[in-house]
């Protein structure tokens, strides 16, 4: 009688999941600062250090040795030894070679060569190298992860984790996927990769009772989002987002300091600059920029090469620079305005996100389109990762609030000429799931090749490649008569998983896809064993933990029969399963994973016959038309019977 | 043996009872549960999202006027149930149906959300000899005609004025067909309601074409 139980096993394997006694909490992973936040009764805190500073600057020093340095004494470290010291490694997560901005033509990384398995074309992700040692922008994040992890730890006095990561809403898929894995090898089980408007949105919707359409603003280090939100009643449904994921403060410093190293080339003639220079000179743009946003004129020196340089700059001439930057975060506010079909004046709110939301510039303009005053009164530092924390609470504790969120760009696949076909186009709210059928154009074709994209141009070139997989074992036909379902899934977290079905015969095809920027498997797994001597034993414990829970739920299910078919036992059979239940409880306060398993298959199997007699029970309920369960939703199903 | 008879049994039992609810079971307490049931009743583990129609799923009636509002508050106590955020620490299955149910949702949301695509599923669920997606153009040569003219003007408009009456235009009719829409599928007339559906996929189409060209003018 096996097979009537497996009829409805849909047969996934367990994964790491619940822990019991740790916390789980909120990160904002930003590309210039970054912020931990907890949740606890009544809202949540943000930690800070002894200092009372919730900003950890994301920046990591490297000594020789491989240990790392984070935070602020990292950031110090930037003037005496540029060449140790990495910063905005965020703008480089899910990224190739090619995306990298430079400035007077340096870029401020060195790029490691030949690296890249060259089978694999240019399609890794960048790495680069620091202080003698190569990384990845994953294992660089992962060392600013792990530095928060311990700062709440140390605080708390708890294990933590579980975190709710942000990111920009404007992410690609690669870009997703590359965070996440940062968190795992830093030792943290992702529960939700939230997007940084949204979070903002609900600590600033939860905290002023906010009801109606909002826009959150968000220009942070690296990226720009600007999110609508329709807020109701606990409910915070993203209407429309957009943004650009190269777009930021940093940007920003860029536009300052190219114009201080134009200055010294009309003094001195064209000068080359080395990397350190070149961060340095990033740094100073940085700072003259942040002192503009209070004063109305400064002066900086730059020192290349021996030289020394001062630069005078006034407000205005810094505005003039960055209105050209500013007007693209403007005229993407238009755009989502128009997506969603809201009216700028429909607009009850905007919320401000972000540092760069300081450049008095911005305000002006973020105010000029929507022609109100945008609100400033929370801390633009810390909303994300408040937002985050809460997220996390609600996860794991419950909650009545709902985030319902959206894809941010329109997902499709290459068709003939390199004309992209969308599949799921942007602003679809998520989960979401499409599928699309393919065909062989060959007798006998046995493969096909897919390759997947994320943009919203017209051609392949001009979007984002996301992953390109091959369809094998298709069984030979004559073309054309194959019938391949290929569903294209993006889940909560808005990462794509990809499956393919063969109609005719109903085979499932293997899929194997290859992130385009994205760490492989292997290399995942090479670097989760190397970068965590505690590895193994956070991946043990989170198993035997997804065991338990598992077997909580299976005890939980058969209670809960027990107390509705209980009469269908005999005391005999009652006594058999109890014995069997005690075992598994003996077993669940035990540390053996495998145990857990076996003794759970053992109850599964000494109740087979309620199970059976139970469902007899129903069915014949059924036929007679007596009310059995909660039919509610079943009936609704008879209103238009006989339509497809 | 014993196990594919009981599968026989399941599953003619499905078919007698289809119509009127139907038992399949719990893939956790391995009870009766009812169809298209969201939890079981039993054991409350979260249910696969079943065959049903967008209407059903949502627990609205079915027909092409719908209040938007109640829509969406359909739509937001389901996912506030079903969402997979309600599942995080859950076992890895109760995650997985609740991301099938939450994505089953959003469909059904989607699609009734928008007047359009709302036409087209109703032509599709009741009216099978319609064929979507646009294909009644060629035989109707009024509309043809108007496509074209409004076309053409949009062509020659060159200043945003001129750009902003025919956006305006196209929302009116936009507006008007909605409303007609809405007369034929009162009234069973699917004939007329494809015809409509044909139409007001067309004037989507100017209103997108109309913005395209403001924006191209307003980068010149």
């Amino acid at each position: 009688m096996s097979q009537l139980l497996q009829i409805y096993e849909p047969g996934a394997t367990p994964e790491p999941g619940e822990g019991e006694t740790a916390v789980a909490v909120g990160i904002d992973l930003g590309t210039t600062n970054s912020v931990i936040a907890v949740g606890e009764a009544g809202g949540a805190r943000v930690l800070r250090d002894e200092d009372g500073s919730a900003l950890v600057p994301s920046v990591v020093a490297y000594a020789a040795d491989g240990s790392s340095i984070v935070g602020e004494l990292a950031r110090r470290l930037i003037l005496d030894h540029p060449e140790a010291v990495v910063s905005s490694i965020k703008r480089l997560m899910g990224r190739g070679a090619g995306d990298l901005k430079s400035l007077a033509g340096t870029l401020p990384y060195e790029i490691a060569e030949g690296a890249e398995d060259k089978a694999a074309g240019d399609s890794r992700m960048v790495r680069i190298v620091v202080a003698g040692h190569t990384l990845s922008p994953v294992e660089i994040s992962a060392d600013i992860l792990r530095a928060l992890k311990q700062r709440a730890e140390e605080q708390l006095g708890r294990r933590v984790d579980r975190a709710v990561v942000t990111v920009p809403a404007y992410f690609d898929d690669g870009a997703r996927t590359a965070t996440r894995d940062a968190a795992r090898l830093a030792g943290l089980e992702v529960l939700r990769l939230v997007n940084e408007p949204t979070a903002a949105a609900l600590a600033y919707g939860l905290d002023e009772g906010a009801e109606g359409t909002y826009a959150v603003y968000d220009l942070g280090g690296g990226t720009f989002d600007v999110s609508l939100l329709n807020m109701q009643k606990g409910v915070f449904q993203v209407l429309a987002t957009g943004g650009d994921a190269a777009l930021g403060g940093d940007d920003f410093d860029h536009a300052v300091a190219d114009r201080f190293l134009a200055q010294r080339v009309t003094r001195f003639g064209s000068e080359a600059l080395s990397i350190s220079d070149a961060k340095l000179a990033l740094m100073t743009g940085r700072i003259a920029k942040e002192c503009l946003s209070t004063q109305r004129w400064g002066e900086w020196s730059l020192s290349v090469g021996g030289r020394h340089s001062l630069h005078r700059l006034e407000r205005g001439e810094l505005e003039e620079l960055l209105a050209p930057l500013v007007a693209r975060t403007i005229s993407i506010c238009a755009q989502v305005l128009e997506d969603a079909g809201v009216e700028p004046a429909d607009v009850k709110g905007i919320v401000l996100v972000g540092g760069s939301t300081r450049v008095p510039l911005v305000r002006q303009r973020v105010k000029g389109l929507f022609g109100r005053e945008p609100l400033a009164h929370i801390d633009p530092d810390e909303v994300v990762a408040v937002g985050a924390a809460l997220q996390a609470q609600a996860l794991t504790r419950g909650s009545e609030t709902l985030l319902l969120d959206v894809t941010p760009l329109s997902l499709g696949i290459e068709t003939m000429g390199g004309i992209v076909e969308k599949i799921i186009p942007r602003n679809t709210p998520i989960p979401v799931a499409k599928a699309q059928e393919f065909t062989t154009y060959q007798d006998g074709q046995r493969a096909m090749a897919i390759h997947v994209v994320q943009g919203e141009r017209e051609l392949v070139s001009q979007c984002r490649s996301l992953a390109r997989f091959e369809l094998r074992d298709i069984p030979p036909m004559t073309a054309g008569a194959a019938r391949i379902q290929v569903t294209f899934a993006v889940d909560a977290d808005g990462l794509l998983t990809v499956s393919a079905r063969e109609q005719t015969t109903g085979s499932e095809q293997k899929v194997a896809v290859k992130p385009s920027y994205g760490l492989s498997e292997d290399e995942m797994a090479r670097m989760l064993y190397d970068a965590l001597q505690h590895g193994a034993e956070d991946m043990r414990l989170r198993v035997l933990t997804e065991a338990r829970v598992e077997a909580h739920r299976v005890l939980a299910a058969l209670a809960s029969a027990i107390g509705v078919d209980g009469d269908l036992l005999t005391d005999d059979e009652r006594r058999g399963i109890e014995a069997r239940i005690a075992e598994v409880e003996r077993a669940i306060a035990g540390e053996d994973r495998d145990a857990i398993g076996a003794r759970v298959e053992k109850l599964e199997e000494q109740s087979r016959p309620f199970a059976e007699r139970r469902m007899d029970r129903g069915i014949r309920a059924a036929l007679s038309g007596r009310e059995l369960t909660d039919f509610e939703a079943a009936n609704r199903e008879g209103k238009i019977a006989g339509t497809p | 043996m014993d196990g594919s008879k009981s599968r026989e049994k399941v599953l003619s039992v499905r078919t007698v009872t289809a119509g009127d609810g139907g038992v399949g079971g719990c893939w956790s307490c391995h009870g009766p549960v009812a169809r298209l049931a969201l939890f079981c009743g039993t054991c409350a583990a979260v249910q696969p999202p079943g065959q049903a129609d967008h209407f059903a799923r949502l627990g609205v009636d079915v027909g092409f006027d719908i209040d938007p509002g109640s829509l969406d508050r359909s739509y937001f106590e389901r996912q506030r149930q079903l969402h997979p955020d309600r599942f995080a620490t859950r076992t890895a299955r109760e995650r997985a149906l609740s991301q099938s149910q939450a994505t089953s949702i959003n469909e059904a949301y989607e699609t009734l959300k928008d007047p359009l695509r709302r036409a087209d599923y109703l032509l599709h669920l009741g009216f099978s000899g319609a064929t979507p997606e646009g294909c009644h153009l060629v035989n109707d040569m009024e509309l043809l005609t108007e496509a074209m003219e409004l076309r053409e003007a949009l062509a020659e408009a060159g200043t945003p004025a001129e750009i902003a009456a025919l956006t305006r235009r196209a929302a009116d009719d936009i507006d008007r067909c909605t409303n007609d829409l809405s007369r034929a599928f009162a009234a069973d007339d699917f004939e007329s309601a494809a015809r409509l559906a044909t139409r007001l996929k067309y004037l989507r189409k100017l209103a997108d074409d109309c913005r395209a060209r403001r924006l191209q003018l307003a980068s010149h």
